[in-house]
C-alpha cells in the first residue's frame, strides 16, 4: 500500500539545517495497521506527514496504492489526497461548522452532490456513534467525540489509508481505548491500511501487525510488534517495549546471584511466551522431563492486539548439560529464551 | 419642531440632514472599502511563506503598497486625492466624493485587519484541508473566511467607526455631513450648540456601531460555543 524508498528531508532555517529523516525506507502492507513509534523529535511527524504531501521530501519517493505521490502534480495530488484520509492530535475540527458539515467538508471538496453527502454523512456518523450529535457544534464534544468526528471526516471519501497523526495523545488512556477500538473495528470492516505515529507503546500494542522504531531520523528496527516485544533488537525498541512490559529484572536479583558450590549449574533466564504456547503449562512438563529445579523470580502476561503474550525471569539450577536441553525444549515448543546470567 | 425645548429648530434640521450624510459616507465606504480590502487581506495572508498561495513577489509588493498608504496621514490623503476623485466623480465636494478617499484610505487598513483575523486561525485546520485535498481557494472560502467570520465583524465595526472620524475631516474640505456642519456653524460661525449637538450624535454613531458589530460577533461566536 505504501513504498517509501530512501526518503530524506531536510529542513532549512537560516545558517542551520536540520536532518528529520535520513534515508528512511518502508513497506505498509494493505490492510495491516502499521504503526511508527519515537520520542519527540525523532521524526516520526515529518515522516507521516510526507505521506500525502503535507512535507515535501526532499530526496527519495514514495508510492501509495501504485502511484508516486512525489511525482504528482498539484491537481493530481489533490485527488490523490481524497482517498488518504488523516486524524490529527488536536483533532482540527472547523468550529465554524457543526459535526455533520465537519464530515461532509472533505465530500464538498471532491464535489459530491448535497444529497449524497448528507446520505453519507449520515452514515458515517452512524458507524462512530454520534448520529445523536449531527448538529451540534465541535466546541461542545469532548475529546474523545472531537476525534470520532475527525474519524469520520476522515473516511468520508472512502480512502484506502488512514494516516493518524498522534491521534490519541491528547485523550486519557479510556478514551484513547475507545478510539483505537474503532480503529480496528474499520480497519477489519473495510479492510483499510492505516499508518500510525505515536510516542505511546500502548498504542502499538494494543492495535498494531507491524511496528517501526524510528530513532534520530532514521529507523533502526521493522518487525512484527510480537516479534519487537518479545525481542526487540535495539536499545531504543528495548526502552519502548519496557515502558509497557516491565522486562527489567531488578538489580538486588542479578546481585544475589551466584555459582553454587555443589556443582549445579544456575542460569538467569527470561522466557517469553507468545499466543496459544502462553496458555500451556511448558514450564511444569520441563521440570518433569529434565529434572531441574526452576524459581521463579518474576512473571507477566499481557496482550498484543488479540494475542496474550507473556514473560517470565526464573532461575534454572541442574547440571549443566540438562540446564541447556531443557533450554532447547522450551525453544523448540516457540518460546523465545534470554540467558540474562550465567554461573 | 421644538422637539428639544433649548435646541433651535433650524439646528435639529441641519443636524439630522448632516447625519444623514456622515452615515451615507461612512456605510458606503466601509463597504467599497471591504469589497477592496477584504479580498487584499486574503491575498497578503495567503501570498504569505509556507501558505497555500504562496507567492513572495506578489506579498511584498501589496505590503509595501498597504504599508505606504497606511503611512500617509489622512488629511493628506485627501488633498492629494482631489484630482482623482474628480476623475472619478466629477466634483471633489460633497458627499458621493467624499466616498472616494474615505474608500481609498480605508482599504489598506481593512486589508490589515482581515489579515490579523485570517492569521488567527490555527495552521492545523488549514492543513487538514490540504490533507483532504482542498485547492487554495475552497481552503479561503470554507475555511478561513468562515473560521474568522466573528473577528472579521469586530474589523467592520472598527472600520466604520474611523470612518466616522475620517469622515468628519473630510467634512471640513467640503464632505459634507457631520463634520461640514460642525466646521461651519460650530467653529466658523461660533454656534456651540451646533458643535455639541454635533459632537453628541458622533458620539451615539460610534456607540450604535460598536454594539452592533459586538452584538453580531457575539452571535455567531455563541453559536459555534
Amino acid at each position: 500500500m505504501i513504498e517509501i524508498k530512501n526518503l530524506s528531508k531536510i529542513f532549512t532555517i537560516p545558517g542551520q539545517e536540520i536532518l528529520a529523516l535520513d534515508n528512511v525506507s518502508l513497506t505498509v502492507k494493505a490492510g495491516e495497521i502499521f504503526g511508527i513509534i519515537g520520542l519527540s523529535g525523532a521524526g516520526k511527524s515529518t515522516l507521516i506527514r510526507c505521506i500525502n504531501m503535507l512535507e515535501r521530501p526532499t530526496k527519495g519517493s514514495i508510492i501509495v496504492d501504485g502511484r508516486e505521490i512525489t511525482a504528482l502534480d498539484k491537481r493530481e495530488l489533490r485527488s490523490a489526497r481524497q482517498k488518504i484520509g488523516m486524524i490529527f492530535q488536536q483533532f482540527n475540527l472547523l468550529s465554524s461548522r457543526t459535526v455533520s458539515d465537519n464530515v461532509m467538508f472533505p465530500l464538498e471538496i471532491a464535489g459530491f452532490a448535497r444529497s449524497a453527502a448528507l446520505k453519507r454523512t449520515r452514515e458515517l456518523l452512524e458507524l462512530v456513534g454520534l448520529s445523536d450529535k449531527a448538529g451540534v457544534y465541535p466546541a461542545q464534544l469532548s475529546g474523545g467525540q472531537k476525534q470520532r468526528v475527525g474519524i469520520a471526516r476522515a473516511l468520508a471519501n472512502d480512502p484506502k489509508l488512514l494516516l493518524s497523526d498522534e491521534a490519541t495523545s491528547a485523550l486519557d488512556p479510556q478514551t484513547t481505548r475507545s478510539i483505537l477500538k474503532l480503529l480496528k473495528d474499520i480497519n477489519q470492516q473495510f479492510n483499510l491500511t492505516i499508518l500510525l505515529i505515536t510516542h505511546d507503546m500502548n498504542v502499538i500494542k494494543e492495535v498494531c501487525d507491524r511496528v517501526a522504531v524510528i530513532d534520530n531520523s532514521r529507523i533502526v528496527e521493522v518487525g512484527d510488534v510480537l516479534k519487537v516485544f518479545s525481542n526487540p533488537g535495539t536499545p531504543t525498541s528495548r526502552s519502548f517495549v519496557n515502558t509497557v512490559v516491565n522486562r527489567e529484572v531488578p538489580g538486588e536479583l542479578l546481585h544475589g546471584f551466584a555459582a553454587r558450590n555443589d556443582g549445579a549449574a544456575v542460569k538467569l533466564v527470561r522466557v517469553s511466551f507468545i499466543g496459544p504456547s502462553a496458555g500451556e503449562p511448558l514450564i511444569s512438563s520441563m521440570v518433569r522431563k529434565y529434572e531441574v529445579e526452576v524459581n521463579i523470580l518474576y512473571g507477566n502476561i499481557d496482550r498484543i492486539k488479540d494475542t496474550p503474550f507473556g514473560n517470565l525471569t526464573v532461575e534454572l539450577i541442574g547440571p549443566p548439560g540438562l540446564l541447556q536441553e531443557s533450554l532447547d525444549y522450551l525453544r523448540g515448543r516457540g518460546l523465545e529464551i534470554e540467558v540474562l546470567s550465567d554461573a | 419642531m421644538a422637539v428639544i425645548p433649548w435646541v433651535e429648530p433650524w439646528v435639529i434640521e441641519k443636524v439630522l440632514f448632516a447625519t444623514w450624510e456622515t452615515i451615507y459616507m461612512v456605510l458606503s465606504s466601509a463597504f467599497l472599502s471591504y469589497v477592496f480590502g477584504l479580498p487584499l487581506g486574503v491575498i497578503l495572508v495567503t501570498t504569505a511563506a509556507g501558505h497555500v498561495l504562496e507567492n513572495k513577489g506578489v506579498n511584498s509588493v501589496l505590503g509595501s503598497i498597504v504599508n505606504a498608504t497606511r503611512s500617509i496621514p489622512f488629511i493628506i490623503f485627501l488633498i492629494l486625492l482631489i484630482p482623482f476623485t474628480r476623475m472619478v466623480v466629477g466634483t471633489s465636494i460633497g458627499t458621493v466624493a467624499s466616498i472616494v478617499p474615505l474608500t481609498l484610505a480605508a482599504i489598506p487598513f481593512v486589508a490589515r485587519l482581515v489579515e490579523t483575523s485570517l492569521k488567527e486561525i490555527e495552521w492545523g485546520l488549514i492543513e487538514a484541508a490540504l490533507s483532504m485535498g482542498a485547492g487554495a481557494w475552497q481552503i479561503v472560502a470554507k475555511v478561513l473566511l468562515p473560521e474568522a467570520a466573528p473577528s472579521i465583524i469586530l474589523g467592520v465595526a472598527i472600520t466604520t467607526i474611523n470612518l466616522v472620524g475620517y469622515s468628519a475631516m473630510a467634512g471640513i474640505v467640503g464632505g459634507g455631513g457631520l463634520g461640514t456642519l460642525a466646521y461651519y456653524y460650530g467653529y466658523q460661525r461660533y454656534e456651540d450648540t451646533v458643535m455639541w449637538v454635533t459632537v453628541i450624535v458622533l458620539i451615539i454613531l460610534v456607540q450604535g456601531f460598536q454594539m452592533f458589530g459586538d452584538k453580531f460577533a457575539d452571535k455567531i461566536a455563541n453559536k459555534r460555543r
